[in-house]
């Protein structure tokens, strides 16, 4: 069998999901098998050039992390979209938006302001800032531009298949690339390598009746591992997010964080989980509910925490 | 043509949707800036019902249910008041200003009510202007 000519791409990411590919431990072995791994910034010396010259559709599939957030993305998603025959949305960040996506809740501007300007840890008066443009040695240097806002990857390209998770689970990973390898592909837009039922069918926390008073951060409040974490008071996304992670979060007393995205046919993952939220209050009386809500500081950052451009408003509207 | 907010409203069928129906049986004159859709229940209103409204362009959002206390199926409207609050404190974060997503309790004889409350709400959007969700999000998939 030929090999597999495979590209990873690390977009607007942590890197993190690069990490999840290595965490398959002895299986990137049968990886590096299997396949050839043209381009893998974090870990193969495969140049942007490489990928240029290439043949369109000379790559089976491409890899992508990270969200949009530069024209560096962007280039990049739409060159590999062009070389290579499946195109996968790997992580939260490609599928969603994720963690860089919060940042839909503030201006470019202000990022810049924070960044380079206003950061406590600069020295005051330095106002060194990055140029667009700029001249070394006669030679003229340019950096990608930032976008106003963070994309998704499918913002910007087709993408064949989405493989949620911040990271994805290395048992998912492994069970993607085997069925890429051995060419048992699901139909095109498949959400994989996760279930399609919510998280907590998986969770093994006991699930009565829930009526909550009070909210709490993790540390706020020892909990009883045997029962539900939103029976107790502390917000776990897990009813409204899919299975597949091991339930990882909730496994280790810590709420389900909603990495894995919204259940098939869901619009707004955040909608969904403020419904679910308010729905365990018990209080009738306004004041009274308005005391519980402020157990749960910004709501809209725990609620989209991993996909605020995969919502159904995206960002904060200018004024 | 000047400027008419568009303001989609939910209304629960035992109350709200007979209170609506009462103004109009009435007689009573209210602008004609709500389209109204009628839901079994103000916690039928899924807060996915709002966002979707908003980003399809609608100006303002009115959900109406029974009063506290009057509620068909005993609870639903308690259910869409913790909704609603905690609603109104997300869609602060999206700029999305407070006067364009509202609830009111209207019961089934209280025309004059729901026609008092859309009159009210349509003059608190006219001076906010069109919204900017939907031009807002337009222009993001065009310019980056």
């Amino acid at each position: 069998m030929a090999k597999l000519q495979i590209a990873l791409y690390w977009a607007a990411g942590c890197g993190g999901c690069d990490v999840a590919v290595l965490d398959t431990d002895a299986f990137i072995l049968t990886v590096a098998e299997l396949c050839d791994i043209r381009l893998w910034p974090i870990a193969v010396d495969g140049k942007y050039e490489d990928i240029e010259v290439m043949a369109d559709q000379e790559l089976d599939v491409a890899f992508i992390n990270g969200a949009i957030r530069t024209s560096e993305n962007e280039h990049l998603a739409k060159l590999l979209r062009q070389k290579s025959k499946v195109l996968v949305a790997f992580g939260s960040c490609a599928h969603m938006g994720g963690i860089p996506g919060l940042a839909n809740f503030v201006d470019r501007e202000e990022i810049f302001q924070r960044a380079y300007l206003d950061n406590p840890s600069i020295e005051p008066g330095n106002r060194t800032v990055p140029q667009p443009e700029s001249r070394v040695n006669g030679h003229t240097l340019d950096i990608p531009k930032f976008y106003k806002r963070v994309y998704r990857l499918n913002d910007v390209v087709d993408v064949d298949y989405y493989l949620p998770g911040c990271p994805p689970a290395p048992d998912q990973v492994k069970a993607a690339i085997v069925a890429i390898a051995t060419g048992r592909l699901p139909a095109k837009g498949s959400v994989v390598g996760c279930s399609d039922r919510a998280v907590c069918d998986e969770c093994k926390r006991q699930k009565e009746e829930k009526k909550v008073k009070k909210f709490h951060r993790p540390w706020q409040k020892i909990q009883d591992f045997e029962k539900c974490l939103l029976e107790q008071g502390i917000v776990c996304m897990g009813s409204v997010t899919r299975g597949g992670c091991g339930v990882r979060c909730p496994n280790t007393g810590q709420g389900c964080r909603g990495c894995y995205g919204p259940m098939a046919g869901v619009e707004d993952q955040g909608a969904k989980f403020l419904s679910a939220l308010t729905s365990i209050i018990d209080s009738k009386d306004p004041a009274e509910i308005e005391k519980i809500l402020e157990g749960i500081p910004d709501f809209p950052a725990i609620a989209y925490r991993f996909g605020l451009p995969n919502s159904l408003l995206q960002r904060r509207m200018r004024a | 043509m000047s400027y008419e907010p568009r303001i989609v409203g939910f209304l629960c069928n035992w109350c709200s949707y007979t209170g609506a129906d009462l103004a109009g049986t009435s007689r009573i004159h209210y602008p004609a800036n709500v389209r109204v859709i009628r839901v079994m229940c103000s916690a039928r209103v899924d807060p996915t019902f709002v966002l979707k409204a908003l980003r399809a362009g609608a100006d303002g959002v009115l959900v109406c249910g029974c009063h506290p206390g009057d509620c068909h199926y005993t609870e639903g409207n308690y259910k869409a008041m913790r909704r609603f609050a905690l609603l109104q404190k997300a869609l602060r974060d999206f700029g999305v200003e407070p006067e364009r997503v509202r609830l009111e309790w209207v019961s089934a004889s209280e025309g004059q009510r729901f026609a008092d409350v859309v009159t009210d709400m349509t003059e608190r959007l006219r001076p906010l202007g069109p919204s900017r969700i939907k031009p807002t999000l337009e222009a993001d998939a065009v310019e980056r």
